[in-house]
C-alpha cells in the first residue's frame, strides 16, 4: 500500500533535505528521520523520508541472495529466441 | 480580432526588396509582452512578423509573402503526404527543448514514420495576452532550429491572441507536407506474423522530463528526446531495409502505440521487458512517481516493424547513427489468439502477462 | 546502493522457487497465505509469481489497499465538502477515480468542482498557505506508512499558524484488520506476508500477536520478486514444521521497534477509533481520528448533509478484500467492472486485487481468467 523507494540524502538543513536516485533529485521532509546524515540511504514515501536503510543489513541480504544463486548454478533464459539480452542495467525495483 | 497572415501584414508594410535584405541581418526580436493588438493585424502584428517571424524562418516561400505559399512542383511519381498536429505543453520550455522545437519535430516525425520525406510546414500560434515575448521568441527560434535540423521550411503561418485567462501562454498548430517516393510502401497493412519490433532509442525521456518539471524533481540526466526522425528513417530506406511500418510513440507511450497497431492489424505484440532500453534516470523518475516507462511519451523515437530477416541489418544501420546507437529489438509479432491479450510482455523471470492500456491520466500515487 | 540487481535477478528467484517446490512437497495439505499489502499484490502480479507456485500453495490478496478499503461514504463526504463555499479539496491521485455513490472526484473536477491532486500532504499545506481565503481540506487516507506524513504536516500547520488547513480523517491501521481476519471463521489462512513499509513505521514487533495469539506464521518482507519468493518459502517451511513465528526478512529497513519519531507524531495528533472498511464493515480501533484538541483541523466536524451511501449492486469487493474469493468469482469482474470503467474500489487502485488480477493474471481479453498453474 505504500510506494516507497530508497534514495540517497545528498544535502540537508534542519527539517528538509535533497535525495537522489540515479541522478533524479527531489526535496523531502526529514521530520520523520531527523537523525539522517548526508550519505545515508533513506526510504522516501509521499515526499517524506520514513526510515533509513541499514547498510549492514542490506549487505547481508544481498550476500544471502548471492549465495542462493551460487548454490543453484546457472540457469537458461526462458525465452531463448531473443538474443538481445538484458539491456536495462542494474535497476532498483524495490517498492 | 481580425485574422492575418504574415503575407498581408507585410504587403501593407511597404517595399519588400530592401526590407528582405535588412531582415537577413537582424536577429529575431520579440516584444516584452504579447498584447491583444499583436493579433489584430495592425502595426503590432506587422512588427511581430517583421522583427520575429521573418528573421527566424528564412526561406523563399515565406519571403515571397503571398496569401498562400506557392510551392515548387513535387518530383514526378511521388505522392503528397499531409499531416496536422496541435501542441500544448506545460511547461513550454523544458530541458532538451521547447514547444516550438517540439511542434516542428512532432510534425516532421508524423510524416517520417509514415515513410514520407518531409518538405514544408505551416505554423500557427494562439497566444495568450500577457505572455512574455521572450517565451515566444524562444519557441520561434526552437522551431527554426528544428526546421534546419530536419531540412524543411516553414512556409506559412498565422497568429491569434486571446484575452488573458482564455489560453495557456502558447498553443501551436501545424500542418506538414511531405512526399512519398514511388515504390515505397510503408504501413500497418504490411505488418505480418513473425515480424520483429525495434525501437530506435531509450523510451520515456520526454514524458519523464516533463513530469519531473511538473513535480519539482530535477535531474541533469533528464532531457527530452525531442528530435527530428527523418534522417534516421531515410537512412533505413537508403540501406534498402524492407521497413514494414513505423510509428512514433508519443501520447500514451509505447504501450498505447502497440495497442493501436494490434487493433488495426489483428495481430499480437509480445514485448520483452529486459530488452527495453530505458535510461536509469527515467527509470528512477518512474519509480518515484509510480509511472510505467512504457506508458510515458517519447518525442524523438521510432518504433519500427521489420521482417525477422531484416532485423540485424536494420539495427546495424541504426547503431551507426548517433540518434540510433541505443536501438534495440524489443518485441515480436504473432498471430492473434482469443485466449491471449493483444499486447503482452515477458518479464525478467520469463513470465508472459498482458500489458494493458493505462486507464485515466498517469497521476502520481502513494500506493 | 550497490548490488540491488540481485533482488530482481531471475536466477535468485528461480533458485528460491526451486527450494519452495521441494519444501511444499512436505506439506500434508494445501495451504493458503495472504499478502496483506496492496503493493505486494501489485509486485506479485507484475512478477507473475502466482503461476510459479507449487500447486498446493495458494496466495490470496488481503485488504491492504487503502484506496480499496475507503468506504463509499468517505467519497460522498468529500464531495459534499467540496460543494461548500470557499472550500478546496486536496487528494492523493489514488482516490481520484474511485466511485462514490453518484460519481467520483475526477467527475467532480471535470464539472468545475474544486479538487486538486497532490503527491504529498505537504503540497496540500503549501496550497493552503497560498490560498488564505480558502478552506483547504486534505483527504487523509493511507495506513501507518502515510499517517505520520500527515501528522507531520499537521505539526507544521500548527507551528506556522496556517489556520485554513484541515483534514478529513480516513487513515486506518493494519493490526486490528489482521485480528479481524484471523478471527473470521470463513477466512482460513495458514500464514501472512506482512506489509513491508507499514512495518518500517510500526516495527516488526507490532505484528508479534499474529504468531502468539493466532498461531499464524508471518514474514515481513520487501517488494522485489526475490524477497517475496523467499517469504513464501519461509511460510511453507514453518507450516511444514508446525511452527508459528513472525520473521523479519526486510531488516535492511524494518527494525523490531520501528520509527519512534513517526509513532510519536501519530500519537500526538491521532487516537484509535472505530473505522468502516469497505467490504469488511466496522473494525474496532482500526481508524485514526483526530484528538479533540485538534478539532479545529477536523473537517469531519464541518456540518454537511449526507445521503446514505449507495454500494454498487453485485460488487463483491468485500469478499475479495477478505481473501474469500478471487476477483474472477465476482460477476462484474472483467465485464461491467474493468480498470477503464471501475465499479468497485478494488478495480480502481492499481494495487487493488481486482485491478492486479485484471492486469497480471488474466490471459485473455475478457473475464475468462485461467486458473494459474505453474509455468516454468
Amino acid at each position: 500500500m505504500c510506494l516507497a523507494i530508497p534514495m540517497q540524502l545528498v544535502d540537508r538543513n534542519e527539517h528538509e533535505g535533497v535525495v537522489e536516485l540515479k541522478g533524479v533529485r527531489r526535496h523531502v521532509s526529514l521530520m520523520l528521520t531527523p537523525e539522517a546524515r548526508v550519505g545515508d540511504h533513506l526510504l522516501v514515501h509521499a515526499g517524506y523520508a520514513i526510515g533509513a536503510v541499514d547498510a549492514e543489513e542490506a549487505a547481508e541480504t544481498v550476500r544471502l541472495f548471492e549465495e542462493i544463486i551460487a548454490a543453484e548454478g546457472s540457469s537458461e533464459d526462458a525465452h531463448p529466441e531473443f538474443d538481445e539480452g538484458a539491456r536495462r542495467g542494474d535497476v532498483n525495483r524495490e517498492r | 480580432m481580425n485574422s492575418t497572415t504574415f503575407s498581408r501584414a507585410m504587403a501593407r508594410g511597404g517595399a519588400l526588396g530592401n526590407e528582405r535584405d535588412q531582415l537577413k541581418e537582424a536577429p529575431a526580436q520579440a516584444p516584452e509582452r504579447i498584447l491583444l493588438a499583436h493579433g489584430s493585424g495592425g502595426r503590432l502584428t506587422q512588427e511581430l512578423v517583421r522583427n520575429l517571424f521573418l528573421p527566424a524562418f528564412e526561406n523563399p516561400q515565406l519571403a515571397a509573402l503571398s496569401d498562400a505559399a506557392v510551392l515548387p512542383e513535387l518530383p514526378v511519381g511521388s505522392r503528397p503526404v499531409l499531416t496536422t498536429d496541435a501542441f500544448v505543453v506545460d511547461p513550454p520550455i523544458f530541458p532538451g527543448g521547447d514547444v516550438g522545437y517540439l511542434s516542428v519535430c512532432g510534425t516532421v516525425n508524423d510524416l517520417s514514420v509514415a515513410g514520407a520525406r518531409p518538405l514544408y510546414l505551416t505554423w500557427a500560434l494562439v497566444l495568450e495576452e500577457g505572455t512574455e515575448g521572450e517565451l515566444v521568441r524562444c519557441c520561434v527560434e526552437g522551431a527554426q532550429r528544428a526546421a534546419a535540423e530536419a531540412g524543411i521550411a516553414i512556409v506559412a503561418g498565422d497568429t491569434k491572441v486571446v484575452p488573458r485567462g482564455k489560453g495557456d501562454r502558447i498553443y501551436i498548430t501545424t500542418a506538414g507536407l511531405g512526399i512519398m517516393p514511388p515504390n515505397r510502401a510503408v504501413g500497418d497493412a504490411r505488418i505480418a506474423p513473425g515480424d520483429v519490433l525495434l525501437v530506435s532509442g531509450p523510451v520515456g525521456d520526454h514524458g519523464a522530463t516533463i513530469m519531473a518539471c511538473r513535480h519539482e524533481l530535477s535531474g541533469e540526466a533528464l532531457r527530452s528526446d525531442c528530435a527530428p526522425l527523418n534522417g534516421l528513417t531515410e537512412a533505413l530506406f537508403s540501406a534498402g531495409i524492407d521497413v514494414h511500418a513505423m510509428h512514433d510513440p508519443t501520447r500514451g507511450g509505447v504501450v498505447t502505440t502497440c495497442h493501436e497497431v494490434a487493433q488495426r492489424t489483428g495481430l499480437r505484440i509480445v514485448l520483452r521487458e529486459s530488452a527495453l532500453p530505458v535510461r536509469p534516470a527515467v527509470l528512477a523518475l518512474c519509480e518515484v512517481l509510480g509511472l510505467d516507462p512504457l506508458a510515458v511519451p517519447c518525442e524523438g523515437r521510432a518504433l519500427i516493424w521489420v521482417p525477422e530477416g531484416e532485423a540485424e541489418r536494420a539495427l546495424a544501420v541504426l547503431h551507426a547513427r548517433g540518434d540510433g546507437r541505443d536501438a534495440a529489438r524489443i518485441g515480436r509479432l504473432t498471430a492473434a489468439s482469443t485466449d491471449r491479450a493483444p499486447v503482452a510482455i515477458v518479464n525478467a523471470l520469463g513470465v508472459e502477462r498482458p500489458l494493458d492500456l493505462l486507464s485515466g491520466a498517469g497521476l502520481p500515487r502513494i500506493c | 546502493m550497490k548490488d540491488e540487481a540481485v533482488y530482481t535477478d531471475a536466477r535468485a528467484v528461480r533458485a528460491v522457487l526451486d527450494q519452495l517446490h521441494v519444501a511444499a512437497a512436505r506439506l500434508d495439505r494445501q495451504v493458503t497465505f495472504m499478502e496483506v499489502c496492496g503493493t505486494h499484490t501489485h509486485a506479485i502480479g507484475a512478477a507473475g509469481l502466482r503461476r510459479m507456485l507449487p500447486a498446493n500453495v495458494r496466495l490470496v490478496s488481503g485488504p491492504g489497499c487503502p484506496v480499496c478499503v475507503t468506504p463509499v461514504g468517505y467519497l460522498d463526504h468529500a464531495e459534499a465538502l467540496a460543494a461548500l463555499p470557499d472550500t478546496l479539496l486536496c487528494t492523493f491521485g489514488d482516490l481520484f477515480r474511485v466511485p462514490s455513490s453518484r460519481g467520483s472526484l475526477e467527475k467532480l473536477a471535470a464539472s468545475g468542482g474544486r479538487v486538486r491532486v497532490v503527491y504529498s500532504a505537504h503540497d496540500a499545506l503549501a496550497i493552503a498557505r497560498a490560498n488564505p481565503s480558502q478552506r483547504v481540506i486534505f483527504l487523509a487516507i493511507g495506513f501507518e506508512t502515510t499517517a505520520p506524513t500527515i501528522a507531520a504536516v499537521l505539526a507544521e500547520a500548527e507551528r506556522s499558524w496556517i489556520a485554513n488547513f484541515h483534514i478529513l480523517p480516513g487513515n486506518k491501521t493494519i493490526p486490528p484488520a489482521l485480528r479481524a481476519l484471523a478471527n473470521d471463521p470463513d477466512v482460513r489462512l495458514d500464514g501472512l506476508i506482512l506489509p513491508g513499509h507499514v512495518s518500517v513505521i510500526t516495527g516488526a514487533d507490532a505484528f508479534a500477536f499474529v504468531a502468539r495469539q493466532h498461531r499464524l506464521p508471518a514474514v515481513v518482507t520487501g517488494f522485489s520478486p526475490a524477497d517475496i519468493a523467499r517469504a513464501i518459502l519461509e511460510l511453507v517451511r514453518q507450516r511444514a514444521a508446525g511452527r508459528a513465528e513472525v520473521v523479519n526478512h526486510y531488516s535492511r529497513v524494518v527494525s523490531a521497534e520501528g520509527n519512534r519519531v513517526a509513532q510519536e507524531l501519530i500519537g500526538r495528533f491521532f487516537e484509535s477509533g472505530d473505522a468502516v472498511w469497505r467490504g469488511l464493515g466496522t473494525i474496532p480501533g482500526s481508524g485514526l481520528t483526530l484528538r479533540a484538541q485538534w478539532a479545529h483541523r477536523d473537517a469531519a466536524r464541518i456540518p454537511v448533509t449526507l445521503a446514505a451511501p449507495r454500494e454498487p449492486a453485485g460488487c463483491r469487493c468485500g469478499e475479495v478484500l477478505r481473501g474469500r474469493i478471487d476477483p474472477p468469482a465476482c460477476p462484474l469482474f472483467g465485464r461491467t467492472c474493468t480498470p477503464d470503467e471501475p465499479v468497485g474500489a478494488c478495480m480502481v487502485s492499481s494495487e487493488g486485487s481486482c485491478a492486479a488480477w485484471y492486469r497480471h493474471e488474466r490471459l485473455g481479453t475478457g473475464a475468462d481468467t485461467h486458473s494459474v498453474g505453474a509455468q516454468r
